[in-house]
This record gives C-alpha cells, sequence and structure tokens, in this order.
C-alpha cells in the first residue's frame, strides 16, 4: 500500500466497490472494513455452514474456515483478520496464515507503520503475546490489558505469576500478578495491574499498581511511586521522559501526579484521558470541574465548555489544540473544537481528525440514519450511508473520504477549501 | 429475642480480617471513614431516627423471624453503623465482626423499610456505609471478597479470562446456528443500535440466557453486538463489598467499552443490581450525574419488543405464573408496569403476590447476600420465610422472576421450604413461545 | 421565689429562645455546609416536585406503609404533634406571652380545649413510653437519649396542666413549667427533637431520590 503520500490523491470520486450485496451465494456477509487507503474494502462472508472467508472488493480469499472473525486492517493496508479450524485459532493476514495456530487467539493490534501485527494467544491454557506470529519465550496463566509498542518491537502484559487457587483472598492479597514486558515478567507481585504503557523510546513501562487491598499507585519499570492513592488511572510518560504522570484520587478528588508527587492539586471531581503534547509543554486531559459536569482541561485549566459526558479527546499534532466528543449522555452529540461546539447536535459523531499541517479539522457525524463529514464546524460534501474517518494528506488540503452510498462503496478526495 | 452475638457464623474472610485488627486500627479508620467519606446524610439519619420501631415490618428478616426485634431495620443500623458513630469507633475486634455479619448477611439493601419510616431515613444506605467501612477494615465475607478480586483482575465477576469469554459468545452461537442458519452474536460491531451487557455467571454457568437473548434478538430483528474486550459484564460486586473503587473501575470499563463502539444504548440482562450499579451508584461515583450511555433493562426492553410487535406470541405461556418484583428494577427503577405488561403479554395466567410492585419482599439472597457463599445460605433462606409464604400462597407453579440473584434466592428458598415452583426469566419464557420464523 | 419567677419567665425565656433560634439555625447552617461539602452527589438530585410529594403523602394518616404498620403509634403520633403544635403555640396563656414580648396578637385555643389538648399530649406520651416499654422492637433500640427526650417534652406539659388545675403551690409550678418550656426550647435542636429541624430534610431528600432517580414512591 505503501506511504500516504504515495497513495491515490487525485481529486475526484471512485466507485470501488459497486455493489456490496454478498457475492455469488454466500448465506450472509458481515459488516465492512475499508484499506487506510480507501481502495479496499473487506468483510468477512458466511460460505455455507461452519465455511468463512473474507471477501476483499469484488473477490474472496481462497481459503476458508469454520470461523473468520475480528476483521482488521493494518495501517500498512494488509488484511488480517482471526481464523479457527478444529479447535484451533490461526492469525490470518491477506488469506495468508501467519505463524503457527494457537490454542486461541485474539485482539489483533498493530504497531504504527503496520510492520508489526501483534496477538493474544493461549497455548496449552497459558496465555502470551505473540508478534508477527512468534509467541512469547513465557507464557503464563493468565495475561490481559496488553499493549504494543508503537513501534512494533515491544509487548507488554499484566500476566499473572501466582497461582491461586478457588476464593484463596489470602494468596490474592499478597498479589499474583506481575508486569510483562515482552514475555519476561518483573519480580514484583501486585494484587491488580492495569494498563501498562511504554515511554517514547520504548524502553521503560509503566502501570497502574494497586499494591494492598486499599492503596493504589504507579508502578514504573516494576518500581512503585512511595505515594499511594485512594485510586488512580492511566500514567503516561512525559514525551522527553522527564516523568510519569497520572491521575490520582485523594481525599475524594481527582488531580494530577507525576512520580508521586502532585502536578495538578486534587480538585476534579473525574479526571481521565491524559494526553502530552508532543513536546511535553501541555497535558490534556478530560475533567469534571463540577460534579456531572465534564470538559477538558489543558495544563489544569479547564474549558468553559461543559457537558454532562464527554469522550475522546483528539490532539493536532503539534499538541496545542484539542477536538472532544460531547453528548447530553449519549444523545445530542456535539463535536467541541479548541473551547468551542460546533454547530448543530447529533445522534452520534466519532473523534475529529486534524490535518497533519495546517488548521483543517474535519468529523464523522451521523443523523437520522444518514452520516455527513464536517470540515471546521461545517458541512463537508454530501450525506452517505455510511462514513469511516476522513483522511487528510500529508500537507492537510485534501482530504479522502470513503463512504458507502446506494450500497456502493466510493473513494472520494476533495480539496479542503471546495 | 436474640442479638447477633448469639448467631455468629464462621466465615474465613471475616475471622482473617478480624484476626489483623486491634481496637487503634478500628478507632482509626472508623474515624477516618466518618470523617473523610460521610456527611449531612449519614449524621442525619443517625440523629433524626426517633427509634419508633416502625421499619421494623418493612424488614423480611424480622418477618420472617417472627418479629424477633434483633432483625429490624433500626435495630441492625444501632447495633453496627450508629454504634461506630456514638462511640467514636472504640469498639472491639470481636464487635467489627457482628457488624460486619449484621451488615452483609442479615440486610439486602433492599430499602423496602425506607416505605415505613416517616422521617424518611434510608437505612440501606447507613448499612452500606458500614460495609464500606467494614471493607476498609478488611472485614468481609470470603466469597463476596473473592468476587471483588475477580472483578478488580477480569473486569468481571467470576474470573472468566479474555479468551473464555469471546469463545462462549463463539460456541453459544454455534449452537444457535442449529436452530437458526444465519443467526450471529455480532462481535464489536460499531454503531450498533444497542450494545448487550450480561453477567458473568451467564458465560459461567447459564450459556443458555445469552443464546436465548440472542436468539429473540435475531427473530425481532434487532441491530445489536457484544463487546470482545473486558467491560461485557455489567455486575458489581465491588459496590456491594463497600469497594467504591473498584466499582468506579467497573463501571468506567463498562461504559467507555460501549461508548467505544458507538452504540446508542446498553440493554442489560435480566440482572437487579447491575442497574443499580451502572444508573445509581457507579456513575455517581465516577461524577455522572446520570448515566453517561443510556443503559435499558431487558424488561423494558422486551416491553419494546413486543409492544412493537417485533416479538409475536402465538399462544401465550399457559402454566399458572407470578411476579417476583427485584428491588433494584421495582423500588430501584419503577420498572413495576413495564413488568407486569410484558408478564400479561406472554402469559395466560398472572397471580398476584401481596405485597407485590415496588412494597414486594426482597428475594434475600440481594445485595450481595448470596455472594457471600454457602456460610451464609442459611441466614438468607431462614430470613425469608415471609417470601416463602408469599409464593405458597399464589398457588401458582412457576414464578417470573426478571433477576439473576433473584433467582438464586427464589431457587433456595423453594428448595427450603419445598414449594416445588420454577423461577422462570421474561427470556426463558419468551425464548419458548416466541414465533420463530427463522428457525430451521 | 417570685425573683426566680420573674428571672424564669423574663431573661431565662430570652435566653431560651435564643438557644432554640440561634442553635437551629447553626445546627441547619452547619448541616447544609457539611452536605454541600460531602453529599454533592446527592443534593444534586433533590427535587421541589419530589419534595412536596413525598411530605404532603407522609401528613396524611394511614396513606403511607409506615403509617398503616402500626394505627395506634400512627394515632397517637399525629395527634401528639399536632396537639403539642396547637398548645404551644395556640395556648390562651402563651398566646399572652406573645402578645407582651412580640406584641402581636393572635387566636387561641380556648381555655377548656387547650386543657384537653393538653391532656392529649400527655397520654401520647405516656403510649410513647409504654411502646418503649412493652414492644421488643422498640425496647430494643430505646437509648437513654430516646428517654431524655421524651422526659423533655412531657415536662412542660404535665407541669403546666399541674399549675392550670392550681395542684400544688401554684408559683412554684408555674416556674417550673416555664422553665421546663424553656429547658425543651433550648434543647430541641441538640437533642433527638432535632428531628422537628432535620425531617423535612430528611423527608425531602428520600421523597427526591424516590421520585426523581428511582421512579417509585417513598411510601
Amino acid at each position: 500500500m505503501g506511504r500516504i503520500s504515495t497513495w491515490d490523491w487525485e481529486i475526484g470520486e471512485k466507485i470501488v466497490v459497486k455493489s456490496l450485496s454478498p457475492l455469488q451465494d454466500h448465506g450472509w456477509q458481515e459488516e465492512p472494513h475499508v484499506s487506510p487507503d480507501g481502495e479496499t474494502l473487506a468483510a468477512v462472508v458466511n460460505l455455507a455452514a461452519m465455511e468463512f472467508s473474507v471477501r476483499t472488493n469484488d473477490s474472496v480469499w481462497d481459503v476458508t474456515y469454520e470461523r473468520i472473525w475480528y476483521p482488521r486492517f493494518s495501517p500498512d493496508g494488509r488484511m488480517t483478520a482471526i481464523g479457527q479450524q478444529d479447535g484451533e485459532s490461526a492469525l490470518l493476514v491477506d488469506a495468508e496464515q501467519m505463524g503457527e495456530t494457537y490454542e486461541y487467539a485474539w485482539e489483533t493490534k498493530f504497531s504504527d507503520d503496520g510492520s508489526t501485527i501483534a496477538i493474544m494467544m493461549k497455548n496449552e491454557g497459558l496465555y502470551g503475546v505473540a508478534l508477527n506470529g512468534t509467541p512469547w519465550e513465557n507464557l503464563f496463566e493468565n495475561a490481559n490489558n496488553y499493549v504494543l509498542s508503537s513501534d512494533g518491537k515491544h509487548s507488554s502484559a499484566i500476566v499473572q505469576t501466582v497461582s491461586m487457587g478457588q476464593a484463596e483472598i489470602e494468596v490474592f492479597a499478597k498479589g499474583i500478578h506481575s508486569l510483562a514486558v515482552d514475555g519476561n515478567a518483573f519480580p514484583g507481585k501486585y494484587l491488580n495491574l492495569w494498563t501498562p504503557v511504554f515511554d517514547s523510546e520504548f524502553k521503560r513501562v509503566a502501570a497502574q499498581a494497586r499494591v494492598s487491598m486499599l492503596d493504589y499507585t504507579i508502578t514504573v519499570d516494576d518500581k512503585p511511586w512511595s505515594t499511594v492513592y485512594g485510586q488512580v488511572w492511566e500514567p503516561i510518560f512525559h514525551p522527553l521522559g522527564e516523568y510519569v504522570a497520572a491521575p490520582v484520587r485523594d481525599k475524594g478528588k481527582w488531580g494530577v501526579a507525576s512520580d508521586g508527587a502532585p502536578l495538578w492539586e486534587p480538585r476534579y471531581a473525574q479526571c481521565t484521558q491524559l494526553q502530552f503534547s508532543p513536546k511535553g509543554d501541555r497535558l490534556w486531559a478530560i475533567v469534571a470541574p463540577a460534579y456531572g459536569k465534564f470538559t477538558v482541561a489543558c495544563n489544569n485549566i479547564p474549558w468553559s465548555t461543559l457537558s454532562p459526558a464527554v469522550t475522546d479527546i483528539v490532539l493536532n499534532p503539534e499538541g496545542d489544540r484539542a477536538g472532544v466528543i460531547m453528548s447530553n449522555n449519549n444523545r445530542d452529540f456535539k463535536i467541541v473544537v479548541d473551547d468551542k461546539a460546533w454547530e448543530g447536535t447529533w445522534d452520534m459523531v466519532w473523534p475529529v481528525a486534524f490535518a497533519p499541517k495546517g488548521l483543517n479539522v474535519a468529523a464523522v457525524v451521523e443523523k437520522n440514519g444518514k452520516q455527513q463529514v464536517l470540515m471546521n464546524g461545517k458541512p463537508f460534501g454530501r450525506e452517505f450511508d455510511r462514513i469511516w474517518e476522513p483522511v487528510f494528506n500529508e500537507d492537510g488540503t485534501k482530504v479522502m473520504i470513503r463512504a458507502i452510498e446506494n450500497n456502493s462503496y466510493v473513494r472520494i478526495v476533495a480539496n479542503v477549501t471546495s | 429475642m436474640s442479638h447477633i452475638s448469639d448467631r455468629i457464623i464462621s466465615d474465613p474472610g471475616l475471622e482473617l480480617g478480624v484476626a489483623n485488627l486491634t481496637t487503634e486500627r478500628i478507632e482509626e479508620v472508623v474515624n477516618q471513614a466518618l470523617k473523610g467519606e460521610t456527611g449531612a446524610k449519614l449524621k442525619a439519619y443517625q440523629e433524626t431516627c426517633m427509634r419508633c420501631g416502625l421499619c421494623a415490618q418493612g424488614c423480611h428478616f424480622y418477618v420472617s423471624h417472627d418479629g424477633d426485634p434483633s432483625y429490624s431495620p433500626v435495630s441492625k443500623a444501632t447495633e453496627s453503623i450508629y454504634e461506630l458513630m456514638e462511640k467514636k469507633g472504640r469498639v472491639s475486634p470481636k464487635r467489627i465482626y457482628e457488624m460486619a455479619q449484621i451488615a452483609y448477611t442479615e440486610c439486602n439493601l433492599c430499602k423496602r423499610c425506607a416505605h415505613y419510616c416517616p422521617v424518611g431515613i434510608d437505612t440501606g444506605y447507613s448499612m452500606l456505609v458500614m460495609r464500606r467501612i467494614c471493607h476498609l477494615l478488611g472485614v468481609v465475607p470470603q466469597y463476596i471478597l473473592d468476587t471483588g478480586n475477580s472483578h478488580a483482575t477480569t473486569m468481571n465477576q467470576m474470573w472468566v479470562k479474555d479468551d473464555e469469554w469471546i469463545d462462549t459468545l463463539q460456541w453459544q452461537e454455534d449452537e444457535a446456528r442449529d436452530e437458526f442458519s444465519n443467526i450471529r452474536i455480532p462481535l464489536d460491531k460499531e454503531g450498533a443500535d444497542i450494545y448487550y451487557s450480561v453477567i458473568a455467571p451467564e458465560p459461567k454457568f447459564r450459556t443458555q440466557l445469552i443464546y436465548q437473548a440472542a436468539a429473540i434478538f435475531h427473530e425481532a430483528g434487532v441491530d445489536w453486538t457484544m463487546p470482545s474486550t473486558p467491560g461485557w459484564d455489567n455486575s458489581d460486586m465491588s459496590m456491594y463489598i463497600g469497594d467504591f473503587e473498584n466499582m468506579g473501575r467497573l463501571k468506567r470499563s463498562h461504559y467507555e467499552s460501549a461508548q467505544k463502539l458507538r452504540v446508542k444504548r446498553i440493554v442489560m440482562g435480566e440482572c437487579g443490581h447491575a442497574y443499580r450499579s451502572v444508573y445509581d451508584m457507579g456513575n455517581r461515583w465516577l461524577g455522572y450525574r446520570d448515566m453517561p450511555i443510556p443503559v435499558i433493562h431487558s424488561v423494558e426492553y422486551f416491553w419494546e419488543l413486543l409492544t412493537e410487535g417485533k416479538i409475536k406470541i402465538p399462544k401465550k405461556f399457559e402454566h399458572p405464573v407470578t411476579i417476583h418484583d427485584p428491588c433494584n428494577i421495582i423500588r430501584g427503577m419503577g420498572l413495576m408496569d413495564k413488568l407486569r405488561d410484558v408478564t400479561h403479554m406472554i402469559c395466560e395466567n398472572v397471580v398476584e403476590m401481596t405485597p407485590n410492585r415496588e412494597h414486594n419482599y426482597c428475594c434475600s439472597a440481594g445485595g450481595g447476600v448470596i455472594n457471600c457463599g454457602p456460610p451464609f445460605r442459611g441466614t438468607r433462606v431462614k430470613g425469608n420465610k415471609a417470601k416463602a409464604d408469599q409464593l405458597r400462597n399464589t398457588g401458582v407453579s412457576h414464578v417470573v422472576c426478571p433477576c439473576h440473584n433473584c433467582h438464586g434466592g427464589l431457587e433456595d428458598i423453594i428448595d427450603h421450604y419445598e414449594l416445588g415452583m420454577h423461577p422462570k426469566f421474561l427470556g426463558d419464557i419468551i425464548y419458548e413461545i416466541m414465533e420463530k420464523t427463522d428457525a430451521l | 421565689m417570685h425573683e426566680l419567677y420573674n428571672f424564669v419567665s423574663g431573661p431565662l425565656a430570652w435566653v431560651a429562645g435564643a438557644f432554640f433560634v440561634l442553635g437551629s439555625i447553626y445546627r441547619l447552617v452547619s448541616m447544609y455546609i457539611l452536605a454541600k461539602r460531602k453529599d454533592g452527589s446527592s443534593l444534586e438530585y433533590m427535587s421541589l416536585h419530589y419534595s412536596l410529594r413525598s411530605i404532603i403523602r407522609w401528613l396524611i394518616p394511614f396513606s403511607t406503609m409506615g403509617w398503616k404498620a402500626d394505627p395506634l403509634m400512627t394515632v397517637t403520633t399525629f395527634a401528639f404533634h399536632i396537639c403539642f403544635i396547637a398548645v404551644a403555640v395556640f395556648l390562651s396563656g402563651h398566646v399572652v406571652v406573645w402578645n407582651t414580648a412580640f406584641g402581636f396578637d393572635m387566636w387561641s385555643l380556648p381555655t377548656q380545649a387547650g386543657d384537653i389538648i393538653s391532656f392529649v399530649v400527655i397520654a401520647a406520651c405516656a403510649i410513647f413510653a409504654l411502646r418503649r416499654f412493652m414492644l421488643p422492637h422498640v425496647k430494643n433500640v430505646t437509648k437513654p437519649k430516646d428517654w431524655f427526650a421524651l422526659t423533655l417534652v412531657v415536662l412542660p406539659f404535665l407541669t403546666g396542666v399541674l399549675a392550670y388545675h392550681q395542684m400544688g403551690p401554684s408559683l412554684l409550678m408555674t416556674t417550673l413549667h416555664i422553665l421546663s418550656g424553656e429547658l425543651l426550647l433550648a434543647l430541641i435542636p441538640f437533642t433527638r427533637l432535632s428531628h422537628a429541624l432535620f425531617t423535612v430534610f430528611t423527608r425531602a431528600y428520600m421523597g427526591s431520590e424516590f421520585g426523581a432517580v428511582r421512579h417509585t414512591r417513598d411510601w
């Protein structure tokens, strides 16, 4: 598929798949997925009882499995899915099996460039992660919360390193979980660990840790902060590696701590989804300045637009702008960018996409079953039945819209200014 | 009349917890909790309560124990949280054991007594504060604590591992394809109308409930999905332990897994306490005034499907049924009319219990009591003779009961009092009698 | 004795009144501040509509589960509270006091009626006491505080009736009556009797939670 610059950015519209109706005599066809460059649409298809394959545009893979599920395009445009046959699972990539089969496999993840495909796997009752078909050397009684580094070279998960019988609360209280990186568990035992995260150089890993029945903190490379809290949420590394920050709850209020010291004094009813700008000079979060009233805060300064529910904070490439989804509890959705609500309320909206350069920002919105792109708050182009996330070209002057209209899959490239 | 000290039940969780306590530790923790976490509400309740005893009649434990005063709500509060407040936490570890046993096993937090208190005291709330303090003291019955540990580790209550969840759904899908050739349990379907959430006992023990739900949705042509990642379990024993931190963590994972899939709303299986967790307690701890995404109970959803004619009932269920009103969706959410509408739409012969609707007696399994495990089975079964009498007086063979905990509780009561009745989920009956236009 | 009477009916009355008013304000304000600080997730749900729905419903005898549970208690408690307020506010002797102290004139109970009503209050208190002795579920939770509150309430009525019927030394009885009345007034904010201040709020909150959040009745 190649880099984004090599994609077809010629202004115009092409029908990639004329009819999305099942091909031939297929039993049924599942939800379509589209490739990042918009040139391919794929869906799991049922050929006959216990016989599944994958349709890509107007052809079908020449392999079948008893079940095929979790179809996902990798960022480099390969079509992946999980196939099951005779009680075994296999990672399928462009109709080829990648690596061995597993007793069970699920949840594929990709490196940023798509060169690494990771998957959770189980063999002989033991759990781990496989990268490009190669499982961890050590497998564990259980593993979850797995992550893949964005360069695709490392993976981490929470693993169970101490066996525990039924309802053995004493064993649990001493700690049965460890942080594992690339299949190697750190020695530290915790009651619970959640959401490991890598630093920007993929050398360190931090996670939420429960160090006693009541105490929570952040552990960084298996070294817990000296301060404990009533509760913590997902930590993140400062992009220049200066410190680790995480939302922490103290005396019933949420704030942000860095390496165990207060960064934002606790004063919020909620604080989640921390994100740094690439230089690390701005720290963003979703916060609730008052009970039931949520918004976005940058460097501890909340926006003035408040809403009962806020999700999906997205930063521009410089990290000095943000777009977010606000809703009246999943109804009357609004897109809010830089503390300004775009006009209109919607039945559903998708996270905003910032252009890699320039000021343009787009989002997909839905009303009465019809979807539309909003560009900088204004309707852009016509309505479709389904639209995937708009993709900008490298200089941010063009946008690609991948959409379904009249049972056809269309790929449109337009000037943002048009 | 008896006293809690006469009926102490051995439980490893309580014993272990108490063994680690000193009076100093108790005093410290209790005062920290009272000062740090409770406010005017608890204080006003403790002061305003005139000890008039009217709440006694509200409690099935009191009624079932022939008016033993130690089971009245006011007595249970007086012997536990109110005593801690009055003595400023200066009580012995042994006393904490008694208080924990009262709070975790002799009160279902059903709030029925609220209908009896003239001054508006919420004893269910006070007892939950007591549980919270027990949690902070580390004195929690073994089985419910283990359930809490499971919640924290797997985000579900039965230690169901990530793959086991998906595997079970796929297995049920395969099974169902023997009946409906093109049925699906659509995983991670972005933008679906509904996200169906269940509690972990469904994939663990009661897989047929997932099968039935899939069959009903398939027949009704519903655009639905289930997530393949954690967050799918709506249940919440952490809430009943008093471990509000993990309650918040669970609810966050539940809401976010649905928000991520951009669904319009969550429909939850026939469970009671999960509803309390999503609309009343978990959301509040997270700072949400209401649910950040609408969660609809199965009773409401079935009501929609039936009234919109999406499911057709050619012939109603013939056996006479009675309706058990689960506290958390009736007294907790006001679904009594919809529950009756649905039951009458699918059953020929409905005999009401007395009392019923929001005045119905709890099943005595609720509030996490059944999750405290086998040691306390007798407590809840003997503590609910009232329910057995209610059931027996209806003279019917089947009990409509849209809640998992109630099912467990009623089964035990029916067994113990030899009532020979059968609890039924609405889904059981609907699946059995609905028109299956697409079946092979 | 006269000096004592003068003191009790003069300065001490103002002191008692001040205790009641300032004490009540203090209790209510501090409770509100505490609620603001700690019960934000509860205060948020207060609803005037459902508060009133609940309060009004519970002001009607036998219209709630609680009021049906123990009819004697229901009759007694309604009789007690109505008669208590009637006597405390509208008894002719008291109306004279309001007039002298605050200068406003108001309707007063016929003397005979006031007397009967006072007896009703005493009888109600006797029933309350009997309940605390006789009914296991009440006895079980009765604490010295409860007896103290009941004694505080009944004393002014007992002494009042004795004074009115001129049993015992009249001046002494009257002094004791005023004194016990003042004690009652002054201690309302600081004893079990503080339910007089807080019930409207606990009731309103329960009504709001049940009505606005749970969509059901709290009776």
